[in-house]
């Protein structure tokens, strides 16, 4: 793939730079010259002052394949992933079969061959997801695994989750659990407040993500040494804690998803299931907690838990509906709009959230826009104002609040493994 | 517009107000020599009663209240656990589409689906809520508030007492909102695990934990089944305890001149002695004619200018 980029904002914080008016010389995926007004034989594309970021990283996408094809496969989400902006995912392991062993690996990495968007794959912490033996974690490790566990739910054993940590510790695996007490969120559909009360729906209360979250920080501090990952952090206590494990040299990381920073319980009475997610939609003040997070470095990164599913599953009743909303379409989009065009986030630090950070606990290589480097760039018409709707899905399902919403800034573009993918023009 | 009955939250003072006179009409005629006398009200109008969660009186209730009307009644008992998701909520809708009714009478385990029935039928179809989770018993509220009247008149300022388990009641809900709007005092008394978050503040209700005296100065007390299930998932201990604490024995019924109501069916021994649910201060009964004649009210409300 060769194109000239003309006219460019480069920013990068692996390099510390943050450039106007730039060209970037693409050649056979290997970025070959960066200065203005380059003159080249490539192909060009006029970008209009848009920004040129490093690839973003999600790592938290559900691609359902195997086993529930019907909701998403690896090419719809991949698909899903490229049009939002991400050059790389990491798919999670609650699948059917769940990536328990590496033929599962296998499958999805030659699915997944070729494709423009890196997919790391998720391994489960403990066997089939049933939170009772360990995974096979060498043979996971030795198909490159790099991150396990069993999101869906969480480790309800405190014993089995130790003994998790100190063997994962040996691969030195990032941990990511799932933090929810189970026995407190039995029968529940959404967070546990005055909107639970309102609508007379069995609540799902923060304390039971927070007392997880509490216990394994505990067993990560007595076990010593071990990466520990909390998914999709929802409430305020837990960003307390986080923090507060963080100052004491624990190894302790976060993510938060954009609808966690965006919407409240509030939005159940609107969107009903399409508002049902696990963990739920909390309160306004723990958005205010979660923004601070972000500011102050106790949340590491934005991942999206893009979560398909059919619409028989979500346009039913709120108590058997499904978990969960697609994410990857909508994510720079609501990142921008409620977090650097609000003035809460700087740019520079939105894009350590959405790339380097993530990239840092995947043990992925960091991303250099320079000279000699492989092209793995985000494009985003930062100042782009529009509204969300389902001509933008790329993903099987459909299943999103946050159609009709109206957002600012934009993904146009990705470049990644010598392909390039744009957005045909609105 | 069409007008549906999704909660009693909906309702303007004046349409509750409008709604109970209605129903004192039909009441009457209930009470005549005649009480079997058709009208010809909802004549060549089909209503389906969409039953997913089980129900005798209410069900039997709105059968009553259509018959009487001239209406055709279909009944689809579509009984699902509110966790299995075989039965797809967008295929019954289809269903009750192609049998070309005019209104749905909707009960479900789940909160919120009367509203996302309005959301996927046709306009035309209107849509009474029969009870929807832990949400709204539009038509429970409105008999209770009906047979309170025709005792004590205006419930402007008078205390209404409402015992036992409200969180998960859609007719404590209901009831919270109704009586709020008709001027009434409202006190719960619930142990503190069946007590919802903040719902003091959500439904402007006074809460306590006691019965202690809460009755004695009461025009009424709502009595709420229990249900049993409830004991294994620790919300109370057993239920004698609970009898105990919230029970109307015949101590407690002998202190107060309060009515005593109940949404039915009663667990005697438990939220009711015998003393309390056969005295001549239980309205169970009228509760129970008052429902039909609400019924008909809400039918005629629903149909009318057509």
């Amino acid at each position: 793939m060769d194109v000239l980029l003309l006219n460019c904002r480069i920013i990068d914080p692996v390099m510390g730079r943050d450039e106007c008016g730039v060209d970037i010389e693409i050649i056979s995926g290997v970025i070959t010259a960066i200065g203005k007004k380059l003159k080249s034989k490539a192909p060009i594309k006029d970008l209009q002052g848009a920004l040129i970021a490093p690839g973003f990283f999600d790592m938290h996408v559900h691609l359902r394949e195997p086993g529930q094809e019907y909701k998403e496969t690896i090419e719809t989400g991949t698909r899903a992933a490229a049009s939002g902006g991400f050059t790389g995912i990491c798919c999670m392991p609650n699948t059917e079969p769940p990536i328990s062993d590496p033929f599962v690996v296998s499958f999805i990495r030659a699915k997944a061959n070729g494709n423009i968007v890196d997919v790391e794959i998720c391994g489960t912490m403990t066997k089939s997801r049933k939170g009772e033996e360990l995974a096979p974690m060498q043979a996971l490790f030795d198909s490159g695994i790099k991150m396990i566990s069993d999101d869906g739910s969480a480790v309800a054993s405190a014993e089995v989750m130790r003994r998790v940590f100190e063997y994962g510790k040996m691969f030195d695996f990032l941990c990511t659990e799932h933090c929810e007490e189970p026995s407190m969120t039995k029968g529940t559909a959404m967070h546990e407040g005055k909107i639970s009360t309102k609508l007379g729906i069995p609540g799902y209360p923060s304390v039971a993500e927070d007392i997880i979250v509490a216990r394994d920080i505990l067993l990560a501090e007595y076990v010593g040494g071990v990466r520990y990952h909390v998914a999709h952090l929802s409430t305020r206590n837990a960003v307390q804690l986080v923090r507060e494990a963080k100052s004491k040299g624990i190894k302790v990381s976060c993510e938060v998803t954009p609808h966690h920073f965006t919407l409240t319980d509030e939005a159940v009475e609107t969107h009903l299931a399409n508002a049902k997610m696990n963990p739920p939609l909390r309160e306004n003040e723990d958005i205010q907690a979660i923004i601070r997070g972000l500011q102050d470095g106790t949340i590491d990164c934005i991942s999206t838990d893009h979560a398909p599913h059919a619409s028989h599953e979500k346009e039913t009743d709120i108590m058997s509906a499904a978990y969960g909303i697609i994410g990857c379409e909508t994510a720079i989009g609501l990142g921008l709009t409620n977090l650097v065009h609000s003035g809460k986030l700087s740019l520079m630090k939105y894009i350590e959230v959405s790339s380097t950070n993530p990239r840092a606990l995947m043990k992925l290589p960091q991303i250099k826009i320079s000279e000699g480097e492989k092209a793995n760039l985000t494009v985003i018409d930062f100042d782009k104002e529009w509204t969300f709707g389902s001509e933008h899905i790329q993903s099987k399902s459909s299943n999103t609040p946050f159609i009709g919403t109206k957002l600012k800034g934009q993904p146009v573009g990705v470049i990644n493994n010598n392909q390039s993918w744009w957005r045909d023009k609105d | 517009m069409n007008r549906d009955l999704l909660g009693i939250r909906q309702l303007s003072t004046d349409q509750i107000t409008d709604l109970l006179r209605r129903s004192d009409g039909y009441f009457l005629q209930l009470n005549s020599i005649d009480p079997f006398r058709k009208s010809s009200l909802l004549d060549g109008r089909t209503v389906a009663n969409l039953f997913f969660e089980n129900s005798t009186r209410t069900k039997t209730s709105f059968e009553l209240a259509e018959k009487r009307l001239g209406a055709t009644s279909v009944n689809l008992s579509m009984q699902t656990s509110s966790l299995t998701k075989g039965e797809s909520l967008i295929d019954t809708v289809n269903v009750i589409c192609a049998m070309k009714v005019d209104c749905v009478v909707v009960r479900h385990s789940s909160s919120g689906v009367p509203q996302l029935l309005r959301k996927h039928l046709p306009d035309h179809i209107r849509i009474i809520n029969a009870g929807d989770g832990g949400h709204e018993h539009p038509t429970q509220a409105l008999l209770d508030a009906a047979t309170l009247q025709a005792k004590l008149g205006s419930l402007k300022n008078k205390k209404i007492v409402i015992i036992g388990d409200i969180l998960h009641s859609r007719v404590a809900r209901s009831n919270m909102i109704l009586l709020n709007k008709l001027g009434a005092k409202v006190t719960l008394v619930s142990p503190l695990t069946l007590t919802p978050k903040y719902v003091e503040e959500i439904f402007g209700v006074r809460v306590v934990h006691e019965l202690a005296d809460e009755i004695k100065d009461a025009s009424a007390v709502i009595s709420l089944r229990i249900q049993f299930e409830r004991q294994s998932r620790s919300l109370f201990p057993n239920l004698s305890d609970f009898r105990m604490r919230y029970g109307l024995t015949p101590l407690r019924i002998m202190e107060t001149n309060a009515f005593i109501l109940h949404p039915g069916p009663v667990n005697r021994g438990v939220e009711l002695d015998n003393e309390a649910a056969d005295s001549e201060k239980s309205l169970i009964l009228q509760q129970v004619k008052r429902g039909v004649a609400i019924r008909m009210a809400v039918f005629e409300w629903l149909f009318e200018d057509k």
